[in-house]
């Protein structure tokens, strides 16, 4: 076994195939270090305050980006609150209770969702969504508009197009991940509480529950997708750099600034503080993916071995 | 008695519920498409495939420099990315259980979580910057780098299902490690390998975000990659929010070619998928 090993061809092979996996880690190391390098500037010059200050004016040389990481983590959080009870209604239906032949036309069209690209998602926001957020805006009885959550003119763009579109885009993910996660439960966690007299919800409930922290990391799963989505929030948002807990407002997000603003960055220091949003982007979604893995692992090892199988019954098995 | 009834009321409730959510997500695919396909529908004609832009404010022209420029950066990316992949992705399989495998498992699925514009941002720095241009060859590598996860992943998980006893019998047969991986275990694996490395092909080929500002974009006919290039999705973008109505025409038929593309390629690995599964269980 040992002189097996030593031949020189099997290690050529393995240095060989090893280079590339080590390529994929060192690229990701790398996007790292170059937005640290291209943003050093901006760091050194702003520290802490660049994310504690409102006012984003780069022909004065002002650059605050709370509002941007205030408009990315607040649409974010909406687009869960609405995503997050439908994508795990649509995997209890699809692993629970879907009858057979319905499943895999089911399962098809939902992923189809991921499918569409952001773009297509934007202009359909645009030129169809906006005016009906509008209408519901315009329709808001007037004691309504005093409450925090609905204050501002009605123009169609802002907060709530985006977490609504923010929304569809992210169903399919956290979808996905919690059927697996609930394909993960034994089956006979389910045989158990029927045997005990348990309704059809009562056996739903309890794999839920075996299978929460899978479920909380799907949800997580969902809200780093969300936090990263570009060219649809920004076709919506309204691109307005301010802080606002009204639904009805302009606001803008991190991503969205890079899009609309770093092409045309002029200046060094201009550069350098997009490209630290861009940065702590990144970070931010590197946390909560990591974090999401996590808890998604912690159930043990079966949420694996689920993914296998599914890749089996998609291609081979 | 009442308190059974009441459960089993909540419960037909609840199933009624997840029904209702699954009905409630396929509403906006329903709306999506109908409208990409009713407004685009139209706009769909000869000059679209064959023409490039008009200027700003002119009735007509299209999207031929969009669809040739999206193909070559898309096609670009797939290059860098397709060998890098494949073998990272050998590497994982064969060697599943050593740390270096597990570690490029993980910064695969890292990089696949990482937002489409900071991929941008990252390729503007290796590939704009350093040559003070925008290019096609820049908008390539950010693609490039979304892709290569995807293709490691399912290049990995694929050659797993492949039956140890292949590989056991080319190496009883007296076949080096790479003789068995490259001439048996990647053979068997290949038509799912191709299927996965189109889904990928598909699903960079819809992105904007990492184009913005290192393809940029181009009003003219150019496949030159060191110079800035038109894409299908930077195009539609432009148009979306242009003041002008032919624009917005022309962004639907953009948005109709991108939706076909995509879902075409979609179909086809169902399709693909849905056979050798056939293929498999018949032998």
């Amino acid at each position: 076994m040992k002189r097996w090993r030593a031949r020189p061809d099997e290690l050529l092979f393995r240095a060989g195939t090893g280079v590339f996996a080590l390529l994929l880690i060192v690229l990701v190391a790398g996007i790292g270090v170059e937005l640290y390098r291209q943003s050093r500037l901006s760091i050194h010059e702003f520290g802490w305050k660049f994310w504690q200050t409102d006012v984003w004016d780069p022909v004065s040389g002002e650059f605050g980006a709370r509002p941007f990481i205030w408009g990315t983590l607040y649409s974010s959080v909406l687009a869960l609150v609405l995503a997050a009870p439908i994508a795990i209604g649509i995997a209890i239906f699809l692993s629970e209770l879907s009858p057979l032949w319905l499943r895999r036309p089911l399962v098809f069209l939902t992923e189809l969702l991921a499918a569409i690209p952001s773009i297509v998602y934007g202009l359909w926001g645009i030129f169809v969504l906006v005016p009906w957020i509008r209408s519901l805006e315009v329709a808001t009885p007037p004691w309504m508009k005093t409450i925090p959550l609905f204050t501002g003119p009605p123009i169609g763009v802002g907060m709530l197009s985006a977490a609504i579109i923010l929304a569809i885009m992210v169903i399919p993910f956290t979808s996905s991940v919690a059927r697996e996660v609930l394909k993960a439960v034994p089956q006979a966690q389910r045989e158990g509480a029927y045997a005990l007299g348990a309704t059809r919800w009562e056996a739903i409930r309890m794999a839920l529950f075996y299978a929460r922290t899978g479920i909380i990391g799907a949800v997580m799963l969902g809200f780093g997708r969300a936090l990263g989505e570009t060219m649809a929030v920004t076709m919506v948002i309204g691109n307005t750099p301010r802080i606002s807990l009204s639904l009805f407002a302009p606001q803008y997000t991190m991503a969205a600034v890079l899009a609309n603003e770093f092409a045309e960055a002029g200046d060094d220091l201009y550069l350098h503080a997009l490209v630290e949003i861009g940065f702590v982007l990144f970070i931010i979604t590197l946390i909560v993916n990591i974090g999401s893995r996590v808890f998604i692992w912690s159930l043990g090892r079966q949420p694996r071995s689920a993914r296998v199988a599914d890749a089996a019954a998609a291609t081979a098995a | 008695m009442m308190r059974d009834r009441r459960r089993r009321v909540v419960s037909h409730a609840i199933v009624v519920l997840c029904g209702a959510a699954v009905v409630l997500a396929l509403i906006p695919l329903a709306l999506v498409l109908f409208y990409v396909v009713s407004q685009g529908i139209g706009s769909l004609n000869r000059e679209f495939f064959t023409h490039t832009p008009a200027p700003p404010g002119e009735l007509g022209g299209g999207m031929a420099n969009a669809i040739v420029g999206s193909l070559l950066v898309t096609g670009i990316g797939a290059v860098f990315a397709i060998p890098v992949g494949l073998l990272a992705g050998i590497y994982a399989a064969e060697y599943s259980g050593t740390r270096l495998a597990s570690s490029v498992r993980f910064a695969a699925d890292t990089l696949n979580g990482v937002p489409s514009i900071v991929i941008g941002v990252f390729a503007y720095g290796l590939a704009v910057l350093p040559f003070h241009r925008f290019s096609a060859l820049a908008g390539g590598v950010a693609l490039g780098v979304m892709m290569l996860p995807l293709i490691m992943r399912t290049t990995e998980e694929l050659l797993k299902l492949v039956p140890t006893t292949l590989r056991e019998g080319a190496l009883a047969l007296g076949a080096t490690r790479a003789r068995a991986v490259f001439s048996v275990v990647v053979p068997a694996a290949l038509p799912g390998i191709l299927t996965g490395i189109l889904l990928a092909f598909a699903r960079v080929a819809g992105e904007t975000a990492p184009l913005l500002f290192t393809a940029l974009n181009n009003q003219y006919f150019s496949t030159d990659v060191r110079q800035p290039i038109s894409t299908l999705t930077v195009q539609v973008f432009s148009y979306a929010i242009s003041p002008y109505a032919d624009w917005h025409r022309q962004a639907w038929a953009g948005a109709l070619v991108l939706v076909t593309i995509v879902l075409t390629c979609s179909l086809v690995a169902r399709f693909a998928t849905a056979r050798l599964e056939r293929m498999h269980r018949g032998a």
